[in-house]
C-alpha cells in the first residue's frame, strides 16, 4: 500500500485524527485561530453520521459537548484564549462528573482579546489552575503537524481511559502552518473506548469495579437511569456533602491520574547525554530551541533540550533526575514566565533556572536563545 | 393515585426532598411526573436536565436519566444530549434566575433552533437557594435581600420571551392550577420542537416573608385569584387589568425541528464522497 | 540551489499567494522533500500587503518561520517596498515588471518580468498570476520536478480550471527561460 503523505495544517490534522479515533460530536463557538477545527468538523462529521453544532457561546459549546459525551459519543470542543477562560467552569464540571471530553486550545496572545491572530503560550497555567478547586489536569502540547495528529488520538484515548477532560494545547503556529504528515491506516491506530457497565451486574454509576481505574460509564438512554451532578457525590451518583465522602472522591480524582503517570506522561530528550546546559521548551517553541541546540553544538557548547509533550502532569520525575547533572536550565516559552515556575519547583536547588520568553505575538528566534545561553555561560 | 406515581417515578431512597414547607416545587414536579405517566413515556428514554437552584434539585428525586449541571447551562447540556441522541425525551427543569438571568442566552437560542426539548420553568420570582435575592422576574418595587429598598428592575415575561425567540409551544399557568399545568406539560412534550411551560410558583420562605405575602396558603390563593387566561385578560378594561397576571397558551405552531433537520442533512449526504 | 531554501511570496490579498505557497510546499513533499508553509494572518482578508512563506529542505525543518529568504517574490509595489529588501545577498528577488525598485539596496539577483501581464494577456486571466509565478519560481530554482509541480497545481486549483492553470504554469516556465 502506498503511503498516505499529505501537506496539512495543524488544525486539519487534528480533525483528521479526531475522526479516525471516533470523535462523533463537536460543539463549539468560532474563535481565531481555532476556527478551522469547527469548520472542518461541520463539513465532515455528517458523512460519519456524527453531529456538529455551533452553539451560542463558548460556555454552551463545552456544555453541549459534555452532553454529547454523556449520550455516548466521543466529543470535543475547541477554542482559544478568551474562550478557554469562559469554558473553565464546565471544565471543572467534566472533571468532577468524570465525563470524557477533548478540549483543544489553539493559543493566541492575551490577556483579553489580546492578539487574536498571533501565537502565544500564555494559557499554560490557566490549563492547570483555571477552574476552581483541586483537580488533576491532563494537557498535551504538540510541536508539529504530525504530532498534532498523534496527540489528538492520545487525547481522546486518555479522556476515555481516565474519564476526564483532556486538553490539547497547541498554538497559532502549529495550528496554522502546513507541514508534511503521513496519515496512518486506521488499523495502525490504537483506539481506546470507555468501559461500559458489566451486563447483568448491578450498576452503581460511580463505583469502581475491581481492576478498573475509573467507574464504568453507561450512556444516557441505555436503561441505567442514573444521576450525574457537579456536586460531590458518592458511588450512587447522588449528592453527598459529608467530608469523608468528599475526601474519598477527591482522592479518587487525583489518584486516577497521579497513580498512572507512566502511562500518561511523554517527553522528548534531545542531545542530553553529555549536556551540561539544558533548554526546556514545549509546543512550537521547542522547534526554535532545537534549532538553537544545533547551532550551539556546532560551536562546541554542550547543550541539550528537554521537551515535555505532556505539559500536565509535568514530567517531574525524569526532569529532576536529569537536573542532577545540569548546572543551568533555560526555559523558553512564548509568555513572560509560566512553565518556568513548574521547572523551578521540580529541579529545586539542582540547577539554576533561567527564562527567555515574550508575549508580543512574535516567536522566539533561534539566535535569541543562542545569545541567552551564551550570556548565562 | 400519587402513591403509584411515587413508587413508579421517584427515587424513594432520596426522599424527603430538601424544599421548604409550603414551597410549590413539589407540586410542579408531581405535575411533570403525572404528565409523563399519562403520556406513557419510556422511563429509559426520559432525560431530565437541570441547572442550579431550588427547582434544579428536582431531577435527583426522579427515576429517569438525570443530569444536574452548572448554573444557567441546563439547556446547553440538554442541546448536546438531544442532538447526540435524538431518541432521548429531553426535559429541562429550571428556575427563573437559572433560565432568564445566567442562562438567558441559552434559552433564546434553544428556542430559536426549535430543538425538541421541553423546558419547565419553576418561576418563584426570587433566588431561593442563595437566600432571597431579586431575580429577573421579581416585580418592580418588590423586596429582596439585594433589593432592600425595593426592586427598580423591570421583570421579564419568560413565556413571551421564549415565544418571541422561536419556541413553537409556550404556555404559562400556576402551581395552583395543577390540572392545567399537567395538560400544558403534556402538550409541550408532545410538541415536536422547543416548548416552554412556565409554572408561576411560590416561595413562602424568602419571597413571601420579605414581601409580607402571608402564609403559603395565602400565596396560593393569590395565584388562584390573580392569574387570568390571556383571552379573558385581553377583553378586560384597562383599569381591571391592574394587578392581574396572564396565563394560557401563548404560542402553538409547527415548524421544522432541529435534530430532524440534522438527520435529514446526514441522510442527504449518504453515498456522497467524504 | 541549497538544500534548505526559504521563500517569501508577497503581493496583495486576493492574488492567491497563499495558494502558490501551498502548491510549492506540496510539490516539494511529492518530491520527497520536507516543506513548511505558513502565512501571516491579519483581520483583513483582502487588500494590503500580504505574504506567504515556504521553507523547502532536504533536512528536517526545525524553526518553522522564514528567517533570511533565499527567494522573494513581489507582485505589487506596496509588497515590494515592504519585502524586497528582505532577500538575502545570495538570493533571488523576483518582481513584476510594474514595480519600481529603490536602487539603494542590495537585492541579490533581481529578476524583473511581466508576471501579471503574462497572466492577463497570454493566459487570458490575471487571476492566474500566482500560478505563472509558481512556474517561474520552480523553473528558476530547479528545486522541484515539473511533474510534481503540475500534480500539486492540479490537486489544489478549482475543478474546471485545470487547463487554464496548466497554461499559466507553462507560461511561467517560459518566463524563466527568457531570463536564464
Amino acid at each position: 500500500m502506498s503511503k498516505n503523505i499529505k501537506l496539512m495544517q495543524g488544525n486539519e490534522a487534528c480533525i483528521e485524527a479526531a475522526l479516525m479515533v471516533g470523535m462523533r460530536f463537536y460543539a463549539g463557538y468560532p474563535i481565531t485561530p481555532s476556527t478551522e477545527l469547527a469548520e472542518l468538523s461541520a463539513e465532515k462529521l455528517p458523512y460519519y453520521g456524527g453531529k456538529f453544532i455551533q452553539m451560542e457561546d463558548e460556555i454552551a459549546g463545552i456544555a453541549a459537548a459534555i452532553g454529547g459525551s454523556l449520550a455516548g459519543l466521543k466529543s470535543m470542543t475547541a477554542t482559544s484564549g478568551p474562550g478557554f477562560s469562559l469554558k473553565q467552569e464546565n471544565i471543572g464540571y467534566a472533571m468532577i462528573a468524570e465525563v470524557p471530553l477533548v478540549i483543544v486550545n489553539v493559543q493566541r496572545g492575551g490577556p483579553s482579546t489580546g492578539l487574536p491572530t498571533s501565537p502565544a503560550q500564555g494559557d499554560i497555567m490557566q490549563a492547570k489552575w483555571g477552574t476552581h478547586g483541586d483537580h488533576p489536569v491532563i494537557a498535551l502540547s504538540p510541536e508539529s503537524v504530525p504530532e498534532t495528529f498523534e496527540l489528538t488520538i492520545r487525547a481522546f484515548n486518555l479522556a476515555e481511559k481516565y474519564r476526564t477532560p483532556v486538553m490539547l494545547l497547541t498554538d497559532e503556529i502549529v495550528g496554522h502552518m502546513r507541514e508534511k504528515i503521513e496519515i496512518p491506516a486506521i488499523e495502525e491506530i490504537e483506539i481506546f473506548n470507555r468501559l461500559k457497565p458489566i451486563e447483568g451486574k448491578e450498576y452503581l454509576p460511580y463505583k469502581i469495579e475491581e481492576g478498573d481505574i475509573v467507574p464504568r460509564m453507561a450512556s444516557y438512554g441505555e436503561g441505567y437511569r442514573y444521576h450525574v451532578t457537579g456536586l460531590f457525590h458518592d458511588e450512587t451518583g447522588f449528592p453527598s456533602n459529608s467530608s469523608e465522602n468528599a475526601e474519598l472522591m477527591l482522592n479518587h480524582l487525583m489518584s486516577k491520574v497521579e497513580d498512572n503517570l507512566d502511562d500518561i506522561i511523554t517527553y522528548e530528550e534531545y542531545m542530553i547525554e553529555d549536556a551540561e546546559f539544558l533548554i526546556v521548551a514545549y509546543g512550537s517553541t521547542s522547534r526554535t530551541a532545537r534549532s538553537a541546540v544545533k547551532i550551539l553544538r556546532q560551536e562546541g557548547i554542550k547543550v541539550g533540550m528537554f521537551r515535555p509533550i505532556t505539559i500536565w502532569p509535568s514530567p517531574e520525575k525524569r526532569l529532576r533526575e536529569i537536573s542532577k547533572n545540569i548546572k543551568n536550565i533555560l526555559v523558553a516559552e512564548m509568555n513572560l514566565g509560566q512553565y518556568v515556575y513548574e521547572i523551578q519547583r521540580i529541579v529545586k536547588s539542582n540547577s539554576e533556572v533561567y527564562h527567555i520568553g515574550r508575549a508580543n505575538g512574535e516567536v522566539l528566534m533561534p539566535s535569541e536563545i543562542v545569545t541567552k545561553v551564551k550570556e548565562v555561560l | 393515585m400519587s402513591s403509584t406515581l411515587i413508587s413508579n417515578y421517584f427515587r424513594e431512597a432520596n426522599l424527603p426532598h430538601i424544599w421548604c414547607p409550603g414551597c410549590s416545587n413539589g407540586i410542579v414536579t408531581r405535575a411533570l411526573v403525572k404528565a409523563i405517566d399519562e403520556l406513557g413515556l419510556d422511563k429509559n428514554k426520559v432525560t431530565v436536565v437541570s441547572g442550579i437552584g431550588c427547582s434544579s434539585r428536582a431531577p435527583g428525586y426522579l427515576d429517569f436519566n438525570t443530569l444536574h449541571t452548572t448554573h444557567g447551562r441546563a439547556l446547553a447540556f440538554a442541546t448536546g444530549l438531544k442532538l447526540a441522541n435524538p431518541d432521548l425525551e429531553v426535559i429541562v427543569i429550571t428556575g427563573d434566575g437559572d433560565v432568564s438571568a445566567i442562562g438567558g442566552n441559552h434559552l433564546i437560542h434553544a428556542a430559536r433552533r426549535n430543538i425538541n426539548i421541553t423546558t419547565i420553568v419553576f418561576n418563584n420570582n426570587i433566588y431561593g437557594m442563595t437566600g432571597g435575592q431579586y431575580s429577573p422576574t421579581t416585580p418592580t418595587h418588590a423586596l429582596g435581600t439585594t433589593a432592600p429598598h425595593g426592586n427598580i428592575d423591570k421583570p421579564f415575561d419568560i413565556t413571551q420571551l421564549a415565544a418571541a425567540a422561536g419556541a413553537t409551544y409556550a404556555a404559562r399557568t400556576t402551581s395552583y392550577h395543577v390540572n392545567q399545568l399537567i395538560k400544558y406539560i403534556k402538550k409541550g412534550i408532545e410538541n415536536k420542537g422547543f416548548s416552554l411551560i412556565e409554572a408561576a410558583s411560590i416561595c413562602p420562605t424568602y419571597y413571601g416573608r420579605k414581601n409580607k405575602s402571608g402564609s403559603a396558603v395565602k400565596m396560593m390563593e393569590f395565584l388562584r385569584d390573580n392569574y387570568i387566561d390571556i383571552k379573558a385578560y385581553d377583553k378586560l378594561p384597562d383599569d381591571k387589568k391592574i394587578g392581574k397576571e396572564t396565563m394560557g397558551e401563548f404560542k402553538e405552531i409547527t415548524l421544522p425541528e432541529y435534530t430532524d433537520e440534522y438527520l435529514r442533512l446526514i441522510e442527504n449526504l449518504k453515498g456522497a464522497e467524504k | 540551489m541549497n538544500s534548505h531554501v526559504e521563500i517569501r511570496l508577497s503581493g496583495s490579498g486576493g492574488q492567491g499567494l497563499l495558494l502558490a505557497g501551498v502548491i510549492l510546499a506540496e510539490a516539494a513533499i511529492f518530491d520527497n522533500k520536507n516543506a513548511i508553509q505558513s502565512q501571516s494572518y491579519g483581520p483583513e482578508a483582502r487588500g494590503g500587503a500580504s505574504k506567504a512563506e515556504v521553507i523547502i529542505s532536504d533536512e528536517q525543518i526545525d524553526f518553522p518561520k522564514v528567517i533570511s529568504p533565499d527567494l522573494v517574490l513581489a507582485l505589487t509595489q506596496i509588497a515590494s517596498d515592504k519585502y524586497s529588501k528582505t532577500v538575502n545577498q545570495q538570493g533571488i528577488l523576483i518582481v513584476d515588471d510594474s514595480i519600481e525598485l529603490d536602487g539603494n539596496y542590495n537585492y541579490g539577483r533581481v529578476i524583473k518580468v511581466p508576471i501579471i501581464k503574462t497572466a492577463a494577456e497570454k493566459v487570458g486571466r490575471s487571476i492566474v498570476a500566482n500560478i505563472v509565478a509558481v512556474g517561474l519560481i520552480a523553473e528558476l530554482t530547479q528545486m522541484i520536478s515539473r511533474e510534481n509541480i503540475e500534480k500539486a497545481v492540479l490537486s489544489r486549483v478549482p475543478k474546471g480550471t485545470e487547463d487554464l492553470n496548466r497554461k499559466a504554469l507553462m507560461e511561467g516556465y517560459l518566463l524563466a527561460q527568457s531570463v536564464l
